[in-house]
C-alpha cells in the first residue's frame, strides 16, 4: 500500500480517478463551484509545498503571485484585448520574473527573517493592486471577461471544475517529476543540511531561487484560474495577506513534503468553512479548534501522519 | 616530486583576536595520505573549514591544482574536485542512504530544470546512472544492504562511511576526512582504513584529521602536527613519532587523554 502510494504514476492515476468520479456525487452547481475552488487552491498549495515542504523555505506572500496571475488575466483582457489564455501565460511568465528578481535578495534570509520578507512582498503586491485603481478598479476589484475557446464561452462552475481538475492533475504530475529528479534531490538536500549540500556541489542560492520561481508560477496559474472561475476579482480576495496565510496553512495542515497532502489541506480549508456554516456564529471558532486539533493529533500533517499510521499498523 | 594538488600558504584565521589557525603551509600530493594531528582545539577542523571554503581566511592562500581558490564557496570547490566529510556529521537525515550518495552526483548531472519538470527520457537515464554509481559506492564502503534505509535510522559508524561515499560520489581529486573513525568500533575502523587506502590508491589525494594514532601512523605518508593553530612539526610518521616536541605535546595534553582511554 505505502509503496503503491509513493509511486508517481499511482498518485496521478488515483487522483485522476477521484477527480473524474467526484462529479457523480455533486447534487448541484454549488458543489462544482466549491470543488473548483479546492482544485485551484490545491494547485497553488502543491507549488508552495515544493518550496516549503521540499526545499524548506517559507513564503508568507505567495498570494501575491496569485494576485499577479489573476490580474494579468483581467487587465490583459480588459485593457489590452488579449486572449484570456495568452494573458494567463503572460501572468505566469511575469510572476516567474518577479519571483526571480525578488527572490535573489530575500532568499538569502533564513527562517523568521525570510517569513517576514516574503510577507512584506505579499503586502506590497496587494497594496499595488489596491492603489492602481485606474488599472485594477481599486479595492472593489474588476470584472474578468469570460474566456472563449474555439468560439465557445467557458462559463458555469461545472466547466471550470473540469478545467481546474485537468490543470491540477498536470501540476501534480510536473511536481512529482521534479521531486524525482536531480533538482528534487538537491531541494531535499538543502532542506536537511545546507552545508553538506554546498560541499556536495550544489549551488544552494540558485536552487532556492529556481524553486521559488517554480512555486510562483504555480500560484500565478491558480490565480488566473480563480479569475476565470469567479468572473470578478479583488485585491484582498486574490493577493491578500489572509490568502497567503491560508496557502501556508493548507501546506502545513495537509503535510509538508507531501503532494497529496497539499491537496488534502486545500480541500479541508476550503470545504470546512462551508460545512461549518451550520454552527452559525461559532463557525470561525469551530474552524480554529479543528485546525488546532488536527495539528495536535496529526502533527506531521494529515497525509504523512495517516500514512505513517497505516505503515505502522501493517508492520 | 610532482606539483602538489592542494597547497596552502601561510593560511590564517582569527576569531576575535584568537588565531585559530596561524600561518599553516602544507602541500598534498595525489595518491598520498596526509594527516593532521594535534590536541583538541589545535585548529584542525578550522583548517579544514578554511580549505573547503566554509570559512574565509584572514590571510594566506589556498591553491588547488595550481589555481588560486582562496575564498571560493564550497560548491565551487566541489566542482574543482575538492570534497570532504564532517567531524560532527552533515547528513541528509530524511533521505535514504542511496539518495544521500546520489546528491553527491549533483555536479555531474547535466539535465536542465525544464527537462526535470517534464521528466524527459534523459532524466530517467541520468537518474539510473547516478543510482548505479551511488550503489557501487555504497558497496565500496560496505553499506549496500542499507541503501534503502532512511539515513536518520543508521548507526553512527554507518553514517561516517555514508559521508565518505557521498564525498566520493562527487569524483574528488582531493578528499578531506575529518575524524572518519571517531566513534567507530574496531571493525568499522578497519573498514574505514581499507576505504581510505583504496581511495588514495585510486589516485585521489587524502587529507586526514584523525585521533586514532594507530590508524594515522599506519596509513599516513606525511603527518603535520598542529598546536594552537601553528605547525609544530611536519614529516613522515617515523620522523613525527620520534620528534621530542611532539612527544612533549602529546604527554602534555592528549597523550594523557589517550592513556586514559586505553
Amino acid at each position: 500500500m505505502a509503496r503503491l502510494l509513493s509511486s508517481r504514476w499511482a498518485i496521478v492515476l488515483g487522483l485522476g480517478l477521484v477527480l473524474a468520479a467526484l462529479p457523480f456525487l455533486f447534487p448541484s452547481n454549488y458543489y462544482f463551484r466549491v470543488a473548483a475552488i479546492v482544485n485551484i487552491f490545491a494547485l497553488a498549495a502543491v507549488g508552495l509545498n515544493l518550496l516549503m515542504g521540499y526545499a524548506g523555505q517559507v513564503s508568507l506572500g505567495h498570494a501575491g503571485f496569485m494576485g499577479l496571475g489573476a490580474y494579468s488575466v483581467a487587465i490583459g483582457a480588459t485593457h489590452f484585448g488579449l486572449h484570456g489564455l495568452a494573458a494567463a501565460g503572460i501572468g505566469a511568465v511575469l510572476s516567474g520574473l518577479v519571483a526571480f528578481l525578488v527572490g535573489r535578495p530575500i532568499l538569502r534570509l533564513k527562517g523568521h527573517y525570510l517569513a517576514v520578507a516574503t510577507l512584506g512582498f505579499g503586502l506590497l503586491i496587494a497594496m499595488a493592486l489596491t492603489n492602481e485603481a485606474s488599472w485594477t478598479g481599486g479595492p472593489d476589484g474588476m470584472g474578468v471577461p469570460r474566456l472563449e475557446v474555439f468560439g465557445t464561452r467557458l462559463r458555469g462552475p461545472d466547466t471550470w471544475y473540469y478545467i481546474s481538475a485537468g490543470v491540477l492533475l498536470l501540476g501534480v504530475m510536473l511536481a512529482l517529476n521534479l521531486i524525482e529528479s536531480p533538482t528534487g534531490r538537491a531541494m531535499r538536500a538543502i532542506h536537511d543540511s545546507e552545508i553538506a549540500s554546498r560541499v556536495a556541489g550544489i549551488d544552494v542560492a540558485s536552487y532556492k531561487l529556481k524553486i521559488f520561481v517554480v512555486s510562483a508560477v504555480y500560484a500565478s496559474v491558480a490565480g488566473s484560474l480563480m479569475a476565470f472561475l469567479n468572473g470578478h476579482i479583488t485585491p484582498d480576495g486574490t493577493a491578500g495577506f489572509l490568502r497567503s496565510v491560508e496557502l501556508v496553512t493548507m501546506v502545513v495542515l495537509g503535510g509538508l513534503g507531501s503532494i497529496i497532502g497539499a491537496i488534502a489541506g486545500a480541500a479541508v480549508l476550503v470545504i470546512l468553512p462551508q460545512a461549518l456554516t451550520i454552527f452559525h456564529d461559532y463557525e470561525h471558532l469551530m474552524l480554529g479548534l479543528m485546525i488546532m486539533a488536527s495539528m495536535i493529533l496529526l502533527p506531521r500533517g494529515i497525509v504523512p501522519s495517516l500514512l505513517a499510521r497505516l505503515r505502522g499498523g501493517k508492520s | 616530486m610532482s606539483a602538489p594538488l592542494l597547497e596552502t600558504e601561510n593560511l590564517s584565521i582569527a576569531f576575535g583576536g584568537v588565531k585559530a589557525v596561524d600561518g599553516v603551509s602544507l602541500k598534498v600530493q595525489p595518491r598520498r595520505i596526509h594527516s593532521i594531528i594535534g590536541p583538541n582545539g589545535a585548529g584542525k577542523t578550522t583548517l579544514f573549514n578554511l580549505i573547503s571554503g566554509l570559512y574565509q581566511p584572514s590571510s594566506g592562500r589556498v591553491r588547488l591544482a595550481g589555481e588560486d581558490v582562496t575564498g571560493l564557496p564550497p560548491d565551487a570547490l566541489a566542482r574543482r574536485g575538492l570534497s570532504r566529510s564532517f567531524q560532527n556529521l552533515q547528513i541528509f537525515f530524511r533521505m535514504s542512504a542511496l539518495d544521500n550518495v546520489m546528491v553527491g552526483r549533483h555536479q555531474h548531472e547535466k539535465t536542465s530544470l525544464l527537462s526535470h519538470v517534464f521528466a524527459l527520457p534523459s532524466v530517467s537515464r541520468e537518474n539510473a546512472r547516478s543510482r548505479e554509481m551511488a550503489m557501487a559506492l555504497l558497496e565500496r564502503v560496505g553499506l549496500a544492504d542499507l541503501a534503502g534505509k532512511e539515513a536518520g535510522s543508521l548507526s553512527y559508524g554507518a553514517l561516517k562511511r555514508l559521508e565518505i561515499a557521498r564525498a566520493l560520489a562527487t569524483e574528488p581529486r582531493i578528499l578531506l576526512l575529518d575524524e572518519p573513525a571517531a566513534g567507530c568500533n574496531a571493525i568499522e575502523t578497519e573498514e574505514i582504513d581499507r576505504v581510505i587506502q583504496s581511495v588514495a590508491a585510486s589516485g585521489i589525494a587524502v587529507l586526514l584529521v584523525e585521533h586514532d594514532m594507530r590508524l594515522v601512523m599506519r596509513i599516513s605518508d606525511e603527518i603535520l602536527v598542529l598546536e594552537r593553530g601553528r605547525t609544530l612539526v611536519s614529516g613522515t610518521p617515523a620522523e613525527v613519532r620520534d620528534d621530542p616536541r611532539v612527544i612533549a605535546a602529546y604527554l602534555g595534553t592528549f597523550g594523557s587523554a589517550e592513556a586514559n582511554r586505553a
